[in-house]
């Protein structure tokens, strides 16, 4: 008999542990159709993000307003007016909708604010709109010398608990790995009512560039070896903190979720991979995994989630300090 | 306005008062009554245009339910043509014009005059350009529309706008003659005022569908053929003009006829003549146009005191009812006052005077008048462009009238002390009973004042019981300009259409201004005086200039302060201070509780802004909710304090004419000057700007000598001129301020000069072009440029004397100067400087290198458009002579013909050079074979060439005064001829491309030795964003919301076809050295020359900042080739044509996009854009494999040298 693929995530019943994550396949109904088709058990959209819709639509006043009454030749400004240009916002949430409408698997919108009113404000209208579950993604990058750690940590969970007060579909927390403890941070977001983490968010990372001495935002896609930092938090997170755990950034193959269900993620999601091998790539990793599962005798993903965490694994002390210095020892070793 | 009975009114409909201006209230009408507009925009009825196309966009239908098809042409002569052929395949056709453009529309006016084909013209009238342009109001356009054979109709105010459109329309279908309905530009075009307006249903029971019917059964059909147009001749020409005699003389009657319809139906009835007075004046004003109901007014305080004076209002002017006008004419009137608002010199006396006084005389003799001698008609002009026409004035012409010697043809509001025609008038004649709240705003055009005093109005109309008016008043600079809001409120209906000169309410919006402007002289005793204030309650009042304080005091003015910029600030309005503003008016006034009003002014926030997004609606609302806090009342003391007056406009050693003229229009104060005072035929002296120090800056560019590497970008960019290179040698540097910054320039020509980049620190508009271009970076801190914006403040002494010693320092000996590189043109003194174009202009930059280039040896013909009005704007203009006193010499004549213009300056020229050279040769003995040679074989092809000549000329000159003979004096007048002049045609694209590219086309033909200029912005700037041929595929603009659907017109291909004209397409900012070397090509071909520049506007929706470097992805994504087609080099064998930029080398989306006019539609209309953005990549590919095509060209076109 198969092994039984499906899971639970954020209260979700899925029907295995592949999640589509953020990215361009998930901004259309056709491509987030064949991904349905193909078997992935819940999609997150790309994201909301209140910086980009705010910047538009005061870029627009400004626009409008450049110029009009200033010259008595050209009073009305320069652009001829239309109805409504706050096409953003509602674009996304006409985008819920029709995904809602054209999935029958579950939609997980997401959400990244800036201020504390447009976290609640959006997370209410795309809660409106029928999302399932609601992502929020999260990155602060500190730059104030005199604000802690503790502050920023403070500014995520104030940011969670007000979202959290406001909508009642489940609630998943995006964040980084740079906390001095994520264990803590972990719990502390669940306390603050994240039903959900998602390991890792990914930066943009600045570039130099040479000839015009600027600095560049760029972003690649998560290489495979990008999963061993969120294995690694998992595992270590795993039984401690209550809440769903889905590994992001570096599951490229089903043998990449079959090691995050063994440190505990309850979902494995994907961006980079589906960019690269298109819908059907999703199909083959379950055959994979399917596969994996039934030649290693699994009843069940369910049966494997966890078994190798801190607390379930053999070696447990891998995930923590000794890991560098063994690998560095035999660096070493290896150049003598 | 005169009321029926109650009765009347009572079974009308309910009636919806609306707040609107003139424009609208006459183009509600003409829409909903037209199936076509054809239109073309010009100042100050663009606005009718522009709704008409918002409306068809928007899908809203006539009151048959169809959407209107509204057609922007190339020209008011386009538009006139069109509407003609539209009349006559039977659609209801209208348009909308003023001035020129009215005037450009005559010749189909006659036509469809001729034609019995019924229209309605609606024209918001303004001043035709004589000695000078205007955009202002006066009836010289409609008067030259009088013999057209068109009925006109005129309009008083707001709501005559809106029912006149309405009577004209009913009246023309009714009459097949056709209606110019005109109002006053401005005045009543701008006004917003309150008005009952007319619903659909009151149109179709105003319109006959019969009338409709019949028009449509005339029209051109196949199916029914007739011919119409025909030529006639001396045998039936004339008797059949006179057939449509019976149509022209029905008109009176029906226009009475539908004007009685209309008050049965409104409850508001007018006449072919309105009287309003005493029945039994002995003085009557006969007037048309808003200054009617000044009149009006002024009648009604006079009555009240018991004189004996009325006004008549004329309604129907044309076609000129003498029984009407005698009918309503009171029995007792012993003089007739008739006042024109226009001129025409030479006629015995203005239009409807020539119209009233052959009535009257005729009337008398007919028996037909009550009288049997003829009372006396005198008449005078009044309110030319715009001059304020107010009841002190009309109160004067009564005085004037009951005159036993009144002068028989005057002038008011003026001081006329040339000819002596103006009448004087006490200027402290009591009006009457005054509005509840007079109020008057001073404010800039980037605050938003003007926006929240319109939406001021509105909110009272639309929620108070009271009436509201508001008209606003610009100043002629394009940025950092000056706004003057009036509104008025009051229980009753407010007519008064002139400006406030009593305020009981004083706002400035900018704190600055009370240091350079009289902000308090049109304040009432008593009045409340808002002031935004950086300076708190307890330290304003040392801050004010003694004037101020002086005004306060004595008037015992109510201050209050509030920081409405900082509360702006902090809730994210930038320099919009303006929704913190209109709270504090609601705060001070008794119009409204402050609850009702807070709450009207957010719920108008939110039906503005909510489009935008509820960001933008936050922000604003928190404005509001900032503004009471922040308001304080001052506790002004008893006498003056200040020891500081307020700041001298223009510098003590400013010229003569700037000192007496100049300063005055500039302190606003212009309407004092006399007659006298002004120039006859038009000629102003160059260069004033230099004396207007604007000083509108927030940062400056200062200049790191370590940094810079002498490429003289920022010097090439900046768009006033304001940031400059200087190259000199040590011993200039005496006396120089110590913070005067020098390096050493580095040049194998001129070793050991020094260099410097210097700005002017009150001329710079701070746009940061310069810093934006500067390629100079520091080795330790990147972002620290060889130029750097500063706070100004912190700079501003140093910098001042930095200027003025760099002015001090010689300019360089041009000859020395390699004029064609970038550097060698910067070099050169810019002789076009601080002009008031925009920050940021894209314009500029090019008008100020050829003046580098040529400026000493140059005439320029403007066409009208931006830069005919930062060009040539009074009070100052940019133009200016070098220390020789040699420079620019400057015209407009028109928009559509400046090519004409142009060319005929160069024929003028060519005359001077041919007589000039024949009387050489001629008197070649007297004044020297060896001079005479030398001046007719000089080689002028180099500025030391030119140079070499001038010294020539002047010898001959002198030569020429010792002989003194006819032949030597006509020499004399023309020897100056014999140095090279060059002749530059320069304009935008509206008239390159549209309504002036007949005759640019013909110039290119000329083969004459001429350089075109043309700036193109690819839109109608001036006037507000108008679509042109030069607007691309997929761009956003006026009449194009959709997003333009057809490609640019390649008008270098145009050009090019011609094989003997020089063409380059250049962009400033992508290739500098390109555009230097195209324009001295152009100049120094010896024919017809055209350079088509990428000119970055306002109007495209971009970072002004980025205006130079954004020019660079434009041609990197192909979008924007640059190209030189020089038939010279066809001549030597070569290929004349040369691409100077590489293939794309980028998608033209990913560029388009940084642009508001393409990414507004890719919000509004994602598909749309999509498409159309695949489409102009087509274009794009398609042009450049046919330019590269173009490379491979053999061409040998000659062209004709001249001498």
């Amino acid at each position: 008999m198969a092994a039984d693929l499906s899971t639970t995530y954020l209260g979700l019943e899925l029907a295995n542990p592949l999640v589509a994550s953020s990215s361009p396949m998930t901004g259309n109904v056709d491509s987030l159709k064949a991904l349905e088709e193909a078997g992935i058990a819940a999609v997150v959209l790309p994201s909301l993000y209140e910086e980009q819709i705010e910047h538009e639509a005061l870029e627009m006043q400004r626009l409008y307003e450049f110029g009009v009454d200033s010259f008595a030749e050209s009073l009305s400004g320069y652009f001829p007016e239309f109805e409504d240009y706050s096409t953003r916002t509602e674009a996304y949430l006409v985008g819920v909708r029709d995904a809602k409408e054209a999935l029958d698997i579950p939609v997980i919108a997401s959400l990244n604010g800036t201020t504390r009113g447009g976290w609640v404000h959006y997370a209410r209208k795309i809660e409106e709109a029928g999302a399932d579950a609601l992502e929020l993604n999260v990155y602060l990058i500190p730059t104030d010398p005199y604000a802690s750690g503790r502050d920023i940590e403070e500014r995520y969970l104030d940011l969670v608990r007000a979202v959290k007060a406001e909508v009642s579909i489940p609630l998943a927390v995006k964040v980084g790995p740079y906390f001095s403890s994520p264990p803590f941070m972990a719990r502390e977001l669940v306390d603050a009512g994240a039903q959900g983490l998602v390991l890792f968010n990914r930066f943009y990372q600045p570039d130099i560039d040479l000839e015009t001495l600027e600095v560049v935002p760029t972003v690649n896609l998560s290489p495979r070896t990008a999963l061993l930092l969120p294995l690694r938090w998992i595992g270590i997170l795993k039984g401690m903190v209550h809440a769903d755990l889905a590994i992001t950034s570096g599951v490229h193959t089903g043998e990449d979720a079959l090691k995050a269900a063994l440190v505990g993620a309850d979902v494995s999601m994907m961006a980079a991979a589906l960019l690269r091998g298109g819908a059907s790539h999703v199909t083959r990793m379950l055959s994979d995994m399917q596969t994996w599962l039934d030649e290693h005798e699994y009843e069940s993903i369910t049966q494997m989630k966890g078994s190798m965490s801190i607390g379930t694994a053999p070696n447990p002390d891998a995930f923590v300090r000794a890991n560098y210095m063994k690998m560095l020892t035999t660096y070493t070793s290896k150049g003598a | 306005m005169t009321l029926t009975e109650d009765a009347a009114r009572a079974e009308a409909p309910t009636r919806t008062m609306e707040t609107v201006d003139g424009n609208q209230a006459a183009a509600s009408v003409a829409y909903r009554t037209n199936e076509v507009l054809a239109i073309y925009p010009i100042t100050p009825s663009s606005p009718m245009g522009e709704l008409s196309d918002d409306w068809a966009n928007k899908g809203k239908p006539n009151v048959w339910g169809n959407v209107p098809t509204v057609v922007e042409m190339q020209s008011e002569a386009g538009a006139a043509g069109t509407v003609h052929g539209s009349l006559q395949g039977g659609a209801l056709t209208s348009t909308f014009t003023a001035s020129q453009g009215l005037l450009l529309m005559i010749p189909n006016m006659y036509k469809i005059a001729g034609e019995l084909l019924p229209a309605v013209f609606h024209v918001a009238a303004r001043t035709v350009a004589t000695h000078a342009l205007s955009i202002f109001g006066d009836h010289s356009d409609v008067m030259a529309t009088r013999a057209t054979g068109w009925a006109m109709l005129s309009s008083n105010s707001v709501q005559e706008a809106h029912d006149m459109a309405l009577i004209a329309q009913a009246a023309t279908l009714e009459s097949r003659v056709p209606f110019v309905h005109f109002f006053d530009g401005f005045r009543t075009s701008h006004e917003v005022n309150m008005i009952e307006s007319l619903s659909d249903d009151d149109i179709r029971f105003m319109i006959d569908d019969a009338a409709v019917l019949a028009h449509r059964n005339r029209r051109m059909d196949p199916d029914r053929p007739v011919l119409r147009g025909t030529a006639q001749n001396a045998d039936v020409f004339f008797q059949a003009r006179e057939a449509c005699n019976p149509f022209h003389d029905a008109v009176p009657d029906i226009v009475q006829r539908v004007m009685d319809r209309f008050a049965e139906r409104t409850g508001r009835q007018y006449h072919l003549f309105d009287y309003v007075g005493a029945p039994d004046a002995t003085e009557v004003i006969v007037i048309m146009g808003s200054g009617a109901e000044t009149v009006e007014s002024t009648v009604e305080a006079m009555v009240d005191k018991g004189e004996k004076v009325g006004v008549l209002k004329v309604r129907l002017f044309r076609p000129f009812a003498p029984e009407a006008l005698i009918a309503a004419m009171p029995a007792t009137v012993q003089t007739v006052a008739v006042l024109d608002r226009t001129k025409e010199p030479g006629a015995v006396g203005e239009p409807l005077l020539q119209d009233v006084f052959v009535s009257m005389g005729e009337q008398t003799q007919t028996g037909a008048a009550s009288w049997t001698e003829t009372p006396r008609v005198i008449g005078g002009r009044y309110g030319l462009s715009s001059k304020e026409f107010t009841p002190a004035m009309a109160a004067g012409v009564f005085a004037e009238a009951r005159k036993d010697d009144a002068k028989r043809r005057f002038t008011v509001g003026i001081v006329d002390d040339v000819t002596g025609l103006s009448i004087d008038y006490d200027r402290s004649f009591d009006s009457g009973p005054k509005k509840r709240l007079r109020a008057l705003f001073y404010g800039l055009g980037a605050d938003g004042t003007v926006g929240a005093n319109k939406n001021t109005v509105k909110i009272i109309g639309d929620t108070t019981p009271l009436y509201a008016q508001g008209y606003f008043v610009y100043d002629s600079k394009k940025s950092g300009a000056m706004t003057t809001s009036h509104l008025r409120f009051d229980d009753d209906p407010i007519e008064a259409p002139y400006l406030i000169e009593d305020a009981n309410f004083v706002a400035c919006h900018q704190f600055d201004f009370l240091n350079k402007l009289d902000i308090l002289g049109k304040a009432h005793r008593g009045a409340t005086f808002l002031l935004n204030s950086p300076y708190g309650p307890d330290e304003v009042w040392d801050h004010l200039p003694r004037e101020v304080q002086q005004d306060i005091v004595d008037k015992e003015l109510v201050l209050h302060v509030v920081d409405a910029t900082a509360v702006a600030r902090e809730a994210g309005l930038g320099q919009r201070v303006n929704t913190v503003l209109q709270t504090c008016f609601f705060a001070l006034t008794d119009l409204m509780p402050i609850d009702d009003a807070i709450g009207a002014i957010k719920a108008a926030i939110t039906k503005s802004y909510a489009k935008f997004g509820d960001v933008v609606v936050e922000r604003n609302n928190a404005g509001v909710d900032g503004a009471i806090a922040a308001l304080h009342e001052v506790s002004v003391p008893d006498a003056v304090t200040s020891q500081r007056t307020r700041r001298a406009l223009v510098p003590a050693d400013a010229p003569d004419f700037v000192q007496r003229i100049t300063a005055m229009m500039m302190a606003d104060q212009g309407d004092l000057l006399p007659v006298s005072a002004l120039p006859v035929d038009g000629t102003f002296p160059t260069g004033t700007t230099q004396y207007e120090k604007r000083s509108i800056a927030v940062e400056i560019p200062i200049f790191d000598p370590e940094i810079c590497i002498e490429c003289a970008k920022c010097a090439l960019v900046c768009p006033h001129a304001a940031i400059r290179l200087k190259v000199f040698e040590e011993g200039d540097l005496d006396g120089a301020p110590e913070s005067f910054k020098v390096k050493p320039f580095r040049s194998r020509d001129l070793p050991d000069a020094l260099m410097t980049i210097q700005v002017a620190p009150d001329d710079c508009t701070g746009c940061s072009v310069c810093v934006d271009v500067c390629p100079a970076k520091s080795k330790s801190e990147v972002k620290h440029k060889a130029i750097n914006m500063e706070p100004k403040e912190e700079h501003l002494a140093a910098e001042r004397a930095n200027w003025d010693f760099f002015l001090s320092i010689p300019e360089i000996d041009r000859s020395k100067v390699r004029a064609d590189t970038l550097k060698g043109s910067q070099m050169l003194e810019p002789l076009f400087e601080f002009s008031g174009a925009c920050s940021g202009c894209g314009e500029t930059p090019y008008v100020k290198l050829v003046s580098q280039l040529v400026g000493d040896r140059m005439l320029v013909a403007n066409a009208t458009g931006c830069s005919s009005i930062y060009g040539g704007n009074l009070p100052t203009t940019p133009w200016k002579k070098d220390e020789h006193g040699r420079g620019p010499v400057w015209a407009n004549s028109l928009f559509e013909d400046n090519a004409e213009f142009g060319l005929g300056m160069r024929l003028a020229l060519d005359a001077e050079i041919s007589e000039a050279r024949s009387l050489v040769s001629d008197l070649s003995s007297d004044i020297g074979g060896e001079l005479a040679t030398a001046l007719l074989e000089a080689d002028q092809t180099t500025e030391a060439g030119i140079e070499e000549q001038r010294r020539r000329i002047a010898l001959l000159d002198d030569v020429l005064d010792d002989l003194d003979t006819p032949e030597t004096r006509r020499l004399k007048a023309v020897s100056g001829a014999l140095a090279r002049k060059s002749v530059w045609i320069m304009g935008g694209d509206g008239w390159a491309y549209d309504i002036g590219f007949g005759g640019l086309d013909h110039a290119l033909a000329s083969g004459l030795n001429i350089n075109i200029l043309v700036m193109d912005t690819e839109v109608y700037s001036n006037t507000g964003g108008q679509a042109s041929k030069a607007t691309p595929r997929g761009a956003v603009a006026k009449f194009t919301a959709g997003g333009k659907r057809t490609g640019k017109k390649d008008l270098g291909q145009i050009a090019m076809s011609y094989g003997n004209v020089y063409v380059a397409q250049v962009a400033i900012g992508a290739n500098n050295m390109q555009t230097v070397k195209a324009i001295a090509e152009a100049e120094a071909y010896d024919g017809p020359s055209v350079v088509i520049a990428y000119s970055t506007c306002i109007a495209h929706g971009i970072d002004m900042a980025t205006s130079m470097t954004h020019q660079k992805d434009l041609v990197d994504a192909g979008y924007w080739p640059l190209y030189r087609y020089d038939p010279r080099v066809g001549e030597e064998g070569k290929h004349p044509f040369r691409l100077d930029s590489r293939p794309p080398s980028r998608p033209f989306a990913e560029v388009a996009l940084k642009e508001a006019r393409y990414a507004v539609l890719s919000k509004v209309n994602p598909d749309g854009h999509e498409r159309l953005m695949e489409e102009a990549q087509r274009d794009i590919d398609d042009r450049w494999s046919l330019y590269e095509e173009f490379t491979e060209l053999d061409r040998i076109q000659p062209y004709e040298e001249a001498e």
